[in-house]
């Protein structure tokens, strides 16, 4: 608790940057405008009128949490114009490709784990992998399913899931081999077959590193899903909003949208942190 | 459907020697040990080649390997110059600048538990945020070249590169510091001499994070608006006009230079952290 002060005060001359960064970058608008109406304009004019321009170059904070408010709250959940709609349509993909992702993940760490062979030759271009911009195929994942006559969620969804699939195969793989040799003797003491070591000792001593890497990879899927919204024909969703928020100059739109992602990642990684909490907690690891 | 089958069975046969290779004394030596995953990267390109010939996929679901080389041998002023804009100009300028910006910082903010107890958690919250999607308001701000895509690599790196040079410069311990005390080293030689050398693996865990960041922050960037060059820019067109031999040539470039990006990265980390534990154990 007593990281409270410092975090408020860093929020604090965050914001107070932010309305001077407002008042600087947006008092040119005011005075090319004051200019062609041919009057003169006074400081305390120019500061009011760049924290409330329709389409200022940056956006004041409360007119970004304005946008939020109006966005999440002043709209039916079913409209176009809802930050609600747009976050559900990602959220939707998102979840639906790290499920996808993880569970594919955990897979191939379990496969890699008791495979040698496997080990030996996949585990190289899953750690190589990590180095390549994912990202970049985005685009063509997008057109190719929809080509093949897949479209709506499952393409992002595909994204999500590329993109949250490694960091869940390298935390496993480390995860599932964190028993040490006492251990692992221990267990073939008991005469433990293999099947028995990995549901008694394997799987339960892997759950940190697998909580660790959730959080990574929810974050990675999110990110996932917003830039799978790029291509063109994505009307919906939050990726979606920020496209047509840089199209048409709505910066309000664009800061709002991103504020939403933003709120839906904090809470998808604070959920798993509460599951994580829960779960280690029960098993008797929490340090 | 020869393709297909011979494809399938150089699969297996090649899988089936991994497995017999992998259980053999020889595993261990270092030859071996690049030679079963090239086996196996070599396997998967032959395995797609014969999908693609024995199935006859069109060329604008996947197009075929040897296809996309060609594409690579026949447009290679295209991919130099947008190799030129997007990573050496957008992407490595943005990175440097980021990386540096966020190590100053780190050492700034270190002298101050107060600020570090506010700025970290608040660091750590910004890394795990959807940052690409400032892409837009930066391209806004900063025009369409290459100098807005390097301002969203700045902010993209900037985070996890402060937090983990923070979490370094902590790490010297405190016998050390106090045998820098009775030595009665200043604060600058203390930080130079020994806390910035402690801290090195932890910067380059950041570093080595940064480098994809910073290609994927340069190429998503582009795709909000660019010049007519850049990798970003040419993946969107060359979907759009379903050529995507030329897009699979500009993802394996970026593959190429993410690999080699961090590659380069490791191998000075390699130099200058020789002393630690981890650097030593592998020779």
């Amino acid at each position: 608790m007593r990281s409270v002060l410092p975090i408020l005060t860093v929020l604090g001359a965050i914001v107070v940057l932010w309305y001077g960064a407002t008042v600087w970058l947006n008092a040119q608008w005011t005075y090319d405008q004051a200019a062609r109406a041919g009057v003169e304009v006074s400081l305390p004019e120019v500061v009011t009128d760049t924290l409330s321009q329709e389409r200022p170059v940056l956006p004041a904070p409360h007119q970004v949490a304005g946008g939020l408010w109006d966005g999440l709250l002043g709209q039916k959940v079913t409209s176009k114009r809802s930050l609600v709609y747009h976050g559900w349509v990602t959220l939707s993909a998102t979840l639906l490709g790290f499920a996808i992702g993880t569970g594919a993940g955990i897979l191939l760490a379990v496969g890699i784990v008791h495979n040698r062979a496997m080990d030996m030759s996949v585990m190289p271009w899953a750690i190589a992998s990590q180095t390549i911009p994912i990202l970049a195929i985005a685009p063509m994942v997008i057109v190719v399913l929809a080509s093949l006559g897949i479209t709506g969620l499952l393409p992002k969804a595909m994204i999500s899931a590329y993109l949250s699939f490694f960091p869940v195969v390298v935390g496993m793989v480390k995860g599932l081999r964190s028993p040490d040799h006492m251990q692992l003797d221990q267990m073939r003491t008991y005469n433990a077959t293999r099947g028995q070591m990995f549901w008694k000792l394997r799987l339960p001593a892997s759950m940190p590193y697998l909580f660790a890497s959730l959080k990574v990879s929810v974050a990675a899927s999110l990110v996932g899903a917003i830039v799978g919204e790029l291509p063109a024909g994505a009307s919906s969703g939050l990726g979606a909003r920020l496209l047509s928020g840089s199209y048409y100059g709505q910066t309000i739109q664009i800061w709002s949208a991103l504020f939403t992602a933003a709120i839906l990642a904090a809470l998808l990684v604070m959920i798993i942190g509460v599951l994580e909490r829960r779960t280690l907690k029960r098993m008797g690891m929490v340090r | 459907m020869s393709w297909l089958w011979g494809a399938v069975i150089f699969w297996l046969a090649a899988w089936a020697f991994n497995v017999w290779l992998a259980k053999q004394p020889v595993a261990r030596t270092r030859m071996v040990r690049l030679f079963i995953p090239g086996l196996f990267g070599v396997t998967l390109l032959i395995l797609w080649e014969g999908i693609v010939r024995g199935l006859q996929v069109p060329g604008v679901i996947l197009p075929a390997p040897s296809a996309i080389w060609a594409t690579i041998w026949a447009s290679l002023a295209i991919l130099r110059e947008d190799f030129v804009q997007t990573i050496l100009k957008g992407a490595l300028s943005g990175y440097v600048i980021g990386c540096g910006a966020a190590v100053l910082m780190a050492i700034a903010i270190d002298r101050s538990p107060f600020l570090q107890r506010g700025l970290l958690p608040v660091g750590n919250f910004v890394a795990a945020l959807p940052v690409v999607g400032i892409a837009p308001i930066l391209v806004m701000w900063f025009g369409f070249d290459w100098q807005s895509k390097a301002a969203v690599v700045v902010v993209m790196v900037f985070f996890p590169v402060l937090v983990n040079t923070v979490a370094g410069l902590a790490a010297s311990d405190r016998m050390q510091r106090d045998q820098m005390a009775t030595w009665s080293a200043g604060y600058g030689q203390t930080l130079l001499k020994l806390r910035l050398p402690a801290a090195m693996p932890f910067i380059f865990n950041g570093l080595k994070i940064a480098t994809t960041l910073a290609l994927i922050g340069a190429i998503v960037a582009e795709f909000f608006g660019s010049p007519t060059r850049g990798m970003g820019f040419r993946i969107s067109t060359a979907v759009g006009q379903l050529s995507l031999d030329l897009v699979w040539a500009e993802i394996a470039v970026a593959a190429l230079a993410g690999s080699a990006f961090y590659g380069l990265v490791a191998g000075i980390e390699k130099a200058v952290t020789f002393w630690h534990p981890s650097q030593r154990g592998r020779r």
